[in-house]
């Protein structure tokens, strides 16, 4: 256990992450490339034509991978905010409150390639399906946690309140999908009939997977870069960032 | 006399006796309820079959903006006068105080509010036989709009406008609730069972009456420590 507690407290310390998440920054930067864009290119123009979607579902490769992270940030942030509350692990605060507009993005990004799909699949931009729905509210929770943020001056008491607000809404998330879906079938029934999902070619499989993996490196990338400026607003009166600063200035 | 039973009728038996001398307060909710409910016959028209059709849905939203409507009281002066301080300081278990002080709000918003909803029912042209599931919905699921509310209002009091902010911490929130509650008024309207809607509430309730007040607790230490 030793060996543990002393990483983690080296991981809680900002200028240990501030320096580590530097020496990251390109590799991750190469990753990202090196996944997207073979993704991208496959998923565009190598993947064969869906018999019955046409070239429309070409969109599935940002959708699906969007929707995937804008559920995979909420899990993450609700991690940070249990270590947050529990050690209160400084870093564990920041990580939270930079993943949230990252993932909301991620879940604007979901519903409006999934209106854009909607449109020649359904035949509107815009219906009361259950994913959908349960997709905006997600929009919502993480628009929340943002306005609660925002909403206190004192940062470190900000963070507390988001990381009990996270904490309620993952008990919650599981609660409002299922009872989404509930309504829904309890409304209109199966009036959509979903892409029901066989066993997908191959060649469509693996631009998505390749997708998926971009769209997770691209999350880390984003979030130190945020993580980072984040870092220097708020340890700004501290040694290592005015000696960060000095060390600049001799650049 | 200290045990948390004890305390918890004290602090009961204190938020009924302050809320009862403010009485014409508690009945804002109970205005706010009806007049939401009237301006639904003046926007659709008063046509009988559609008022009868979203009656469920009205009501129900009505009942949810009220309780929405309300949660500022919760906590809100006694934040202002340093009650709250005295409350998270003392020797019982936060928790227990803060159910108390939900009960004893939801008893003076939310039941006079379910004791009118059969009137608003019947003006809104409801199938008799789904008034009594009105009822029991609200019963079950008003609250959990109170508990889940107070988690929202426990981490904002310390906030001087919080009242959008409330709105959108809080709505998300509570659509479990309003969907198995129209949704069990609306089957019962149309002669389905609706057990299992009940079934779902009542889990609701006892799970957010067990979880919430740790996160209460814990939202108003933060609340009082800033």
């Amino acid at each position: 256990m030793n060996w543990f507690m002393r990483w983690f407290h080296r991981f809680g310390s900002p200028v240990w992450f501030y320096r580590i998440a530097g020496k990251w920054l390109p590799w991750l930067s190469g990753l990202f490339l090196l996944l997207f864009i073979p993704g991208l290119y496959w998923g565009l123009f190598v993947a064969p034509t869906d018999y019955q979607q046409g070239e429309s579902f070409r969109i599935m490769y940002v959708h699906v991978p969007a929707a995937w992270m804008s559920m995979f940030i909420y899990v993450a942030m609700a991690v940070c905010a249990a270590i947050a509350l529990i050690w209160r692990m400084k870093l564990a605060d920041v990580v939270l409150i930079c993943s949230a507009p990252v993932g909301a993005s991620f879940t604007f990004l979901a519903l409006i390639t999934g209106s854009l799909w909607g449109k020649p699949m359904w035949g509107t931009y815009w219906v009361w399906d259950a994913r959908l729905t349960s997709e905006l509210i997600l929009l919502f929770l993480y628009l929340g946690i943002m306005a609660l943020y925002n909403a206190f001056e004192e940062k470190r008491t900000a963070s507390r309140a988001v990381a009990i607000l996270t904490l309620v809404g993952v008990v919650n998330i599981p609660i409002i999908h299922y009872s989404v879906v509930w309504w829904n079938t309890l409304h209109q029934g199966a009036s959509v009939s979903k892409m029901d999902a066989p066993s997908i070619h191959v060649d469509m499989l693996i631009p998505l997977i390749l997708l998926g993996l971009a769209f997770q490196v691209f999350y880390v990338l984003v979030l130190f870069l945020r993580v980072r400026a984040e870092l220097l607003d708020r340890e700004l009166n501290t040694g290592w960032v005015r000696q960060l600063a000095l060390e600049h200035d001799d650049d | 006399m200290n045990s948390p039973a004890s305390a918890f009728f004290a602090q009961l038996r204190r938020d009924l006796l302050v809320a009862f001398r403010n009485r014409s307060e508690a009945l804002n909710p109970l205005m706010f309820f009806v007049l939401v409910t009237l301006l639904f016959p003046l926007g659709v028209g008063p046509s009988a079959n559609l008022l009868q059709t979203i009656a469920p849905g009205v009501l129900w939203v009505a009942a949810l903006l009220a309780a929405l409507l309300s949660l500022d009281s919760l906590f809100r002066s006694d934040y202002e006068d340093g009650t709250l301080v005295q409350l998270v300081l003392s020797p019982q278990p936060l928790g227990l105080l803060v159910v108390a002080r939900v009960f004893a709000h939801w008893l003076m918003s939310a039941v006079p509010l379910l004791l009118l909803s059969p009137l608003l029912a019947v003006s809104l042209n409801m199938t008799p036989r789904a008034i009594p599931v009105l009822m029991l919905t609200l019963l079950l699921g008003t609250p959990v709009f109170s508990v889940i509310g107070a988690i929202g209002v426990a981490l904002t009091v310390g906030l001087r406008r919080s009242g959008m902010l409330l709105a959108l911490l809080v709505i998300p929130l509570y659509i479990p609730v309003l969907i198995f509650g129209a949704g069990a008024v609306d089957a019962a309207a149309s002669g389905l069972p609706v057990t299992g809607q009940l079934y779902i509430l009542a889990a609701l309730l006892v799970l957010s009456l067990t979880l919430a007040p740790v996160a209460i607790a814990a939202a108003l230490r933060m609340s009082v420590s800033q």
